[in-house]
């Protein structure tokens, strides 16, 4: 995985990150409004980066969380495991 | 239910293979204080737990504990990619090749397989809870134990990563400590 795809991938897991971190933080803190905000904004960034992703280079969820236009691009290489470190392995 | 997610929670980027690093990191695959164990533990403890926000906690943080099994799992996978039996067995992962191959197993660091005697259940939202803080402080020691074991700055840097997380599951079990104990000092428990 080269180029656009992995600059894509690498946002979608820098915004998700936040959002994890976040989720936590409301799960012991539900009532910080400040926080909720800043959740319900990476949430949108979020989904919107992965519309993007999914109509690009195919679904990162499948169970009819993402489309798979014209064929069945679930099965497309790499897998998570399988993506190439540049420079390595 | 759980949706798959066709990526890694973090970034795993390895540079040469080194099968004595995986033998170690096997061991936050299926030892003890390991991302599997975590994850069964939360996700089990969830349905006794008294009040919503330790629910929610324990179902969240152990979802991402089985995202970091695919971490832990994806660097054994790259560091062994490719091995000889003969290397296997230079390296100490003779036995590990004579029963699985280049198959990922969860067991620990020296090749006993994951159990679920790893874990408890008490019923008790604040044994369960001062159970799963000291889960998150052991797995920051493997963690820091890990991280000694090798100097592939891949390697450092994902782990550096899993530790941190250790540290802030750390503190949000530690608020709902405080809060289910609260709770119960308040309601007729």
């Amino acid at each position: 995985m080269h180029g656009e795809q992995m600059k894509m991938l690498k946002k979608i897991q820098a915004v998700e990150f936040s959002a994890t971190e976040l989720t936590l933080y409301l799960d012991t803190h539900p009532d910080d409004r400040a926080a909720l905000g800043d959740y319900n904004r990476l949430a949108s960034e979020l989904m919107e980066l992965k519309k993007r992703y999914t109509e690009k280079y195919g679904p990162l969820c499948v169970f009819g969380h993402g489309k798979s236009e014209d064929r069945w691009k679930w099965l497309d290489e790499p897998w998570p495991w399988e993506i190439e470190s540049e420079g390595g392995r | 239910m759980w949706i798959y997610e066709k990526k890694l929670q973090y970034p795993v980027r390895v540079y040469s293979r080194d099968l004595k690093m995986a033998k170690y990191l096997v061991a936050q695959y299926g030892g003890p204080d390991g991302e599997l164990s975590a994850a069964i533990r939360y996700l089990n403890q969830r349905y006794t737990m008294p009040n919503p926000r330790a629910k929610g906690l324990l179902t969240d943080i152990g979802t991402e504990e089985l995202a970091h099994v695919e971490i832990i799992c994806t660097m054994i996978y790259k560091l062994t990619k490719g091995a000889t039996p003969d290397e296997m067995e230079r390296a100490g992962l003779g036995s590990h090749y004579a029963q699985h191959d280049g198959a990922l197993f969860p067991t620990d660091a020296n090749g006993v397989p994951w159990t679920s005697a790893y874990i408890q259940a008490h019923g008790d939202p604040v044994a369960d809870l001062v159970e799963d803080m000291a889960a998150e402080q052991k797995a920051r020691a493997t963690y820091e134990h890990l991280i000694r074991l090798t100097d592939d700055p891949g390697i450092k840097d994902t782990l550096k990563f899993l530790r941190e997380r250790e540290v802030v599951h750390f503190q949000r079990f530690g608020e709902a400590l405080d809060h289910v104990q609260r709770y119960m000092n308040s309601s007729k428990f």
